[in-house]
């Protein structure tokens, strides 16, 4: 691996990323989520007979479904961006103008992983603090940890960008950004199955769920993003009932994830590059 | 008749750069095949340091995929190569080879002058250099009205000629330019052309890959011919071209062609005799024969073919036209002096009677 090489090429994809209008596309969209948001957090915060813990689990059940549809868009600009970067280049001949420079596929591969990255984790982190920030403005809600969810959406984005990027080196850009999309949706119920067996002590689920996590852990990190964003402990404790009965809904952690399954979205990334090298390595320009 | 002035001048570059040099690209048995499909054969040829050297073949005789190769851009099956000293794919000496692709591809969003400071980038060249290096590259391909245009405004012509300006950055010992005038109209054609002949002056070597024969013919100091993934012949320009013999053009002497017969087999075409198989020593002993006997010679030329003639007989596709003739029947004069001059064919099964 060449360093200055991986930095070239992950230059040329912020550059690209900002020239072909990408970071403005999200930028804009971004300003109408939240603002949108922020009104229908004044509203509900307004119009709910709910008060205290019972409203705050309210809220954070609200904030955590926007989190979802945001993490959706995460999981859908990742597979955008990441599906084309590699196979339409070597198709159309661009990469091998590049390749035949003192470049190895891996800095490529890296190099757009890098670029791609900064521009997901600036977006997610920028986004996500902007929304939360407005929802405390005008709700009052502040989730238990509000600095460590938006890490933790663009961990999860980080993870679907892995894959779609992965696919790009040897299939074709909608097949490999549809892998990415199916596989955060099946993630996600796989989360669901494992939690309700959690719930119901059903061994098939909980393994169907450990198994979900163990090939596509994008679920262990939207699971850390959720308990991220609900209430503190003391706020649950003085819902009492109505808190019990959040547990089973599938927008509800009850726990962060273990710190092993943390490093496991880790050793993933990392063992899904190598394996994307070994697929660029492979094939034939 | 053994050398046109470019073969020689290369000939000479070529010992000039000395033995510790070693030739630019040396492949043996080079072979690469995509499944079951063989798309080179066994590809062994040399070129020397400071030659332009031109990769001819049929389509689907497998000339990109052995640039592939070289470049590293692909992995043989078998056989090896060095490319500049190094083994074909080295990343380190990638630095010191410009490419021109057949399919030439750059990035639509950014400008001329972009694309190539990205390609000064990646061949690491100093930066001090680079604005230097990018006005001279845009210069010589004409494109330097263009410089802060996107790419994706430019013509394929143009899009063609900045691939160009990519492949000459940083003064490469070795510039492989794969079909480099694709998209180019003839006066693009001319401007590579004398391209090709400032990088010859400068002693870079050229792999010139092409199915443009005319180019090819004018341009190299030697080709390889490329069918089925081998190489049918590996030779000087001057050497693939000559006849080894001689047009001489006489008159005044009845019974010409039989002396010229003696030094070699004789046809009678008009005014002129072709002589074949005549080497370069015996043509003054030829023309004192002719003027002893009392004829008057107003021109000696060497007999030539073209390229397509004869990468068309190497490929076994068309009648090899040097015809066989028997040297000492025909008469001399006029249309009716061939009478008697036998004309066979070397191998095209199809051939006329």
């Amino acid at each position: 691996m060449n360093g200055g090489a991986v930095f070239v090429i992950a230059r040329l994809t912020l550059r690209e990323a900002f020239r072909r209008r990408l970071l403005w596309a999200l930028v804009g969209l971004t300003v109408l989520l939240v603002a949108a948001t922020g009104w229908l957090f004044g509203k509900a915060a307004e119009l709910t007979p709910l008060e205290g813990g019972a409203q705050q689990l309210v809220l954070s059940q609200l904030l955590v479904m926007i989190a979802f549809m945001f993490s959706f868009v995460l999981t859908m600009t990742a597979a955008f961006a990441a599906a084309p970067a590699i196979g339409p280049e070597i198709e159309n001949g661009l990469l091998l103008a590049v390749l035949a420079r003192p470049v190895r596929r891996s800095d490529v591969l890296l190099g757009r992983w890098v670029g791609l990255a900064i521009v997901l984790v600036g977006y997610s982190l920028a986004a996500g603090y902007l929304e939360l920030a407005v929802v405390a403005l005008m709700s009052g809600y502040l989730p238990v940890d509000p600095m460590v969810a938006p890490l933790y959406l663009a961990a999860e984005a980080l993870v679907l960008l892995t894959l779609a990027l992965v696919f790009s080196t040897r299939i074709a850009p909608v097949a490999s950004g549809s892998i990415a999309v199916v596989g955060f949706g099946l993630a996600w119920m796989g989360g669901i199955a494992g939690g309700i067996g959690d719930y119901l002590d059903n061994d098939s689920l909980r393994t169907a769920g450990t198994i979900a996590h163990l090939i596509l852990p994008s679920d262990t990190l939207w699971r850390g993003a959720m308990f991220a964003l609900e209430p503190p402990p003391d706020v649950l404790a003085a819902a009492g009932a109505q808190a019990r009965i959040f547990t089973v809904s599938p927008f509800f952690a009850g726990t962060p994830p273990p710190l092993t399954w943390l490093a496991w979205c880790a050793a993933w990334i990392v063992a899904a590059l190598v394996i994307g090298n070994l697929l660029l390595r492979r094939r034939e320009l | 008749m053994t050398g046109t002035p470019a073969g020689a001048e290369a000939a000479s570059r070529a010992t000039a750069a000395g033995p510790f040099d070693g030739p630019a690209i040396e492949t043996h048995e080079l072979r690469k095949q995509f499944g079951r499909i063989v798309a080179l054969a066994g590809l062994t040829m040399t070129v020397r340091r400071g030659e332009v050297f031109g990769f001819l073949g049929p389509n689907g005789a497998g000339k990109t995929t052995a640039v592939k190769l070289l470049l590293g851009l692909s992995r043989p099956t078998g056989g090896e190569g060095r490319v500049l000293g190094s083994p074909m794919g080295d990343v380190a000496t990638r630095r010191r080879i410009g490419y021109l692709p057949e399919l030439f591809r750059y990035q639509s969003w950014m400008t001329a002058r972009e694309v190539l400071a990205l390609h000064c980038e990646l061949a690491r060249l100093d930066r001090v250099s680079w604005h230097g290096e990018i006005v001279a590259a845009l210069a010589l391909v004409g494109l330097a009205d263009r410089s802060n245009d996107r790419v994706e405004t430019f013509s394929k012509g143009m899009q063609q000629r900045l691939g160009l300006a990519v492949a000459l950055l940083g003064r490469p010992e070795l510039v492989v330019l794969d079909e480099p005038t694709s998209a180019l109209d003839p006066v693009g054609r001319q401007d590579v052309r004398e391209i090709i002949g400032s990088l010859r002056s400068r002693s870079v070597t050229v792999f010139l890959n092409s199915h443009l024969l005319t180019e090819v013919e004018r341009v190299c100091d030697r080709v390889a011919i490329v069918d089925r993934g081998r190489v049918v012949a590996e030779l000087g320009m001057a050497e693939l071209l000559d006849e080894g013999g001689v047009r001489v053009r006489v008159s005044g002497l009845t019974g010409a062609a039989s002396i010229a017969g003696r030094f070699g087999p004789t046809r009678v075409e008009g005014e002129w005799l072709a002589v074949d198989s005549i080497t370069d020593q015996r043509v003054p002993a030829l023309v004192s024969e002719l003027v002893a006997h009392g004829g008057f010679v107003h021109a000696v030329v060497p007999a030539r073919r073209t390229l397509e003639e004869r990468f068309l007989s190497l490929l076994g596709a068309a009648p090899d036209v040097a015809p066989d003739v028997t040297p000492d029947v025909a008469p001399d004069g006029g249309p009716g002096g061939e009478a008697g001059v036998a004309v066979g064919r070397s191998s095209d099964p199809g051939a006329r009677p």
